[in-house]
C-alpha cells in the first residue's frame, strides 16, 4: 500500500512494514529534547520512574534556552536542574550559555537530528527538524520524561494534508511568507493533529534555511507536524554535518492525502500576521500605517544565517527609526561567529540595533525585549497571542526579517521596497 | 467518577500564553502557576475560580505552546474539566499524561452558559447541564488512552510497563 514519507518514518519506527492514519504505535525514537521551562518538569517525572538511567545518553540534549542567560534567581534554579541532571547522567548533549543556541537551530547545526530520524522534543516547535525529513514533533514534559526512560513513545498516525507550491517566488518573498499566508488560508487549526508535506517547484529550489521556518511553524496550524522530501539541497547540508546515518523517505506517488492544497507563489506577497493570531496575515502593502515601538529579528523561526543576510541587507548603510529599538538574536553562537566575520553584526550596530546572545527570551515574552502596555513590536518569530511579548495590551506582527528590516528603518510596519 | 461544578466560558483558540504567560514561568509549583491561571484571558480567573469548576471553550483549546504548566496550572486552580469543541494536540496529549480530565463535546461547549451547573460522568462521558436540564456525549476516548487514565497517569503507566519487563 501507498504510504506518505511520514507513515513511512512512523512505520520504520515502530518496526511495521506499514502505519495507516489513526493507527495508534509505539515507536522507537532517535532523538528526544527539553529546554530550561520544560525540562526541569521532565526531570521530575524522570525521577518517578524508579529508573538509574536515561536510555540513550547520547540521544538526550537539554538546552537551557528560554531564560538564560539566566534572567533572575527562579530561571537560574530551572536552568541549574538541567545541568545537574546532565552531570549525573553523563548527557554528552548539554548546551551551556556561550557554546548554545536556540533549540531548534542548534541541533540541525550540530547534526544531531537528521533525515528519517524520529524526534520528539518538549518545545512546540520541535516540528522544525521536518525540513530535514525527519518525523519530529512537540510534546509535553511528562511524554519527555517517559521517552528519555524508555527510548520509545506512543503516537498516532496523522492523516497527511499536502500542501503543493508552484512559481517563482516574487522579490523579499521566503519562506516565512509561504507558511504565514498557509495558516493565514487554513487556519490556526487547519491542520489539527494532522501532518503538513510541504511540496512544488517552489518548495524544491527554497534554501534549507526557507524549510526550517517553514517546518517551524506548522505547529500554528495545528499541526502534528511539518515535513518536506529531502533532495540534494538536504544532502548538500547534512553532509559531514550528521553524526548518525540518515536515511532520505519520500512520498509514494499515489499515497492517500486527507486534502491538496495548491499555491501559486508568484502571487504571495510579503506576508504580516496582526494580533493576535497567526491566521490573520495580510499582504504587507494593506498593512496601512501601523506605527512600531519594537523590532526582533531572530529566533528559532528566523535566527539563521539567511535571516541575518536579508535584515542586513537593508539595514546596510541605514539608520533605525528614532522612536524604534531594534534587537537581533542570531540563533547560534555559530551562527553569530558567521555573522561577525561576514560583517553583518558590525552593520547591525552601526543602523542603531542591538545584538543579543542567543535565546528564545523576547519571542515568549520572557526576557532582553518585552513590551509595554499598547506597545507595538514587528517580529520574525512565531506566535503573536495576547500578552506573548509583554503586557497583555501589547501587540506583536509577525513577518519576515526584510520587512522587519525595514520597518525598523521607517518607524512602521512597511515593506522592503520602501527603503531599497 | 463525577465531575461537578459551575462553568467558566471562553471562546475558541485559546492558547497556552493564556491559559499561563512565560512571564510566571520561572517555576513549575503547581500552586504558583495556580495563582495566574487564565490570568491574560480573564484576569479575575484566578480570584474567583472555586474547586470543581469547570472550563468550557471553543475550539483548539490549548493551542501554541508545549508547556505542560497549562494543565497543570487549570489542574491546581481547582478545575474539575474542561470541555471543548476541539482540543490543540499537544495540550489534549499533557492533560492526560498529568490526570486533568478533558472532554471533547461540540455540542456541550457551544450550548453551555457561563454559569451554568454542569455534571460530569468520567466514565461515560455523559455531560449534564443541571441549569437548563440538557444531556450531551463527548467523543470516546480511546482504548489506549483511556489504559493511561486507569494506571493514574503516563508516569505510572511507563513505570508498570518498566517493571514488567525487569520481571521478564
Amino acid at each position: 500500500m501507498p504510504m506518505t514519507i511520514t507513515e513511512k518514518i512512523l512505520a520504520a519506527h515502530a518496526g511495521k512494514e506499514q502505519v495507516v492514519p489513526g493507527e495508534l504505535i509505539n515507536a522507537r525514537v532517535d532523538f528526544v529534547l527539553g529546554n530550561d521551562i520544560t525540562a526541569p518538569v521532565a526531570i521530575k517525572e524522570f525521577e518517578k520512574i524508579g529508573v538509574t538511567d536515561v536510555f540513550d545518553r547520547e540521544r538526550v540534549a537539554l538546552i537551557p534556552d528560554h531564560f538564560t542567560p539566566n534572567k533572575d534567581i527562579k530561571s537560574a534554579e530551572q536552568a541549574r536542574l538541567l545541568k545537574q541532571f546532565s552531570q549525573k547522567h553523563n548527557l554528552v548533549n548539554y548546551f551551556e550559555v556561550g557554546r548554545m543556541g536556540i533549540e531548534h537551530c542548534l541541533l540541525p547545526e550540530q547534526g544531531l537530528v537528521g533525515p528519517g530520524d524520529l524526534v520528539i522534543g518538549a518545545d512546540s516547535h520541535t516540528c522544525t527538524y521536518g525540513a530535514l525529513g525527519a518525523f519530529s514533533t512537540g510534546v509535553g514534559s511528562t511524554d519527555l520524561a517517559a521517552a528519555m526512560a524508555l527510548g520509545e513513545t506512543w503516537l498516532k498516525v496523522p492523516e497527511s494534508i499536502k500542501f503543493e507550491f508552484a512559481g517563482e517566488l516574487k522579490p523579499w518573498v521566503g519562506g516565512k511568507d509561504l507558511i504565514l499566508y498557509t495558516i493565514g488560508d487554513i487556519g490556526v487549526d487547519g491542520a489539527l493533529y494532522q501532518a503538513m508535506e510541504f511540496t512544488g517547484p517552489a518548495i524544491e529550489s527554497l534554501s534549507m534555511d526557507g524549510r526550517f521556518t517553514m517546518c517551524n511553524m506548522a505547529i500554528e496550524a495545528g499541526g502534528k507536524n511539518g515535513i518536506i522530501a529531502p533532495d540534494e539541497i538536504t544532502r548538500a547540508y547534512v553532509e559531514g554535518r550528521c553524526k548518525r546515518p540518515y536515511q532520505f523517505y519520500r512520498s509514494d506517488p499515489d499515497a492517500k492525502y486527507e486534502k491538496v492544497y495548491y499555491y501559486d507563489v508568484s502571487r504571495i506577497e510579503p506576508q504580516v500576521a496582526f494580533p493576535h493570531l497567526p491566521e490573520n496575515t495580510r499582504p504587507v502593502s494593506e498593512a496601512g500605517n501601523v506605527e512600531i515601538d519594537q523590532v526582533v529579528i531572530g529566533s528559532c523561526t528566523n535566527g539563521r544565517m539567511e535571516d541575518l543576510r536579508e535584515a542586513a541587507r537593508l539595514l546596510k548603510g541605514r539608520k533605525v527609526h528614532k522612536n524604534v529599538r531594534l534587537v537581533v538574536f542570531p540563533g547560534t553562537q555559530e551562527i553569530y561567529l558567521q555573522a561577525l566575520r561576514e560583517g553583518l553584526i558590525e552593520i547591525f550596530i552601526e543602523a542603531g540595533g542591538a545584538v543579543s546572545t542567543p535565546t528564545c527570551g523576547p519571542c515568549l515574552g520572557g526576557h532582553m525585549g518585552i513590551l509595554a502596555k499598547g506597545e507595538r513590536a514587528v517580529a520574525t518569530t512565531n506566535r503573536n497571542f495576547v500578552g506573548r511579548m509583554g503586557d497583555p495590551e501589547s501587540e506583536v506582527y509577525l513577518a519576515n526579517p526584510a520587512v522587519a528590516a525595514a520597518s525598523a528603518i521607517m518607524g512602521r510596519i512597511a515593506g522592503p521596497w520602501e527603503v531599497d | 467518577m463525577e465531575l461537578r461544578g459551575k462553568t467558566w466560558k471562553f471562546g475558541s483558540d485559546i492558547d497556552t500564553d493564556a491559559i499561563i504567560p512565560a512571564r510566571y514561568l520561572n517555576t513549575s509549583d503547581p500552586a504558583e502557576l495556580a495563582k495566574h491561571c487564565m490570568e491574560d484571558a480573564d484576569p479575575s480567573f484566578p480570584a474567583r475560580v472555586r474547586p470543581g469548576d469547570i472550563i468550557v471553550a471553543g475550539k483548539n483549546f490549548g493551542c501554541g505552546s508545549s508547556r505542560e504548566h497549562a494543565s497543570i496550572a487549570i489542574k491546581a486552580a481547582g478545575v474539575s474539566c474542561v470541555i471543548a469543541k476541539t482540543f490543540a494536540r499537544i495540550f489534549y496529549r499533557n492533560a492526560f499524561n498529568i490526570g486533568l480530565p478533558i472532554f471533547e463535546a461540540p455540542e456541550a461547549a457551544e450550548d453551555i452558559k457561563e454559569g451554568d451547573e454542569v455534571t460530569v460522568d468520567a466514565g461515560t462521558g455523559t455531560i449534564t447541564n443541571n441549569t437548563t436540564g440538557r444531556i450531551y456525549r463527548a467523543t470516546p476516548v480511546p482504548p489506549f488512552m483511556q489504559r493511561i487514565i486507569e494506571a493514574g497517569g503516563l508516569i505510572n503507566y511507563v513505570a508498570e510497563r518498566m517493571k514488567q519487563s525487569c520481571t521478564k
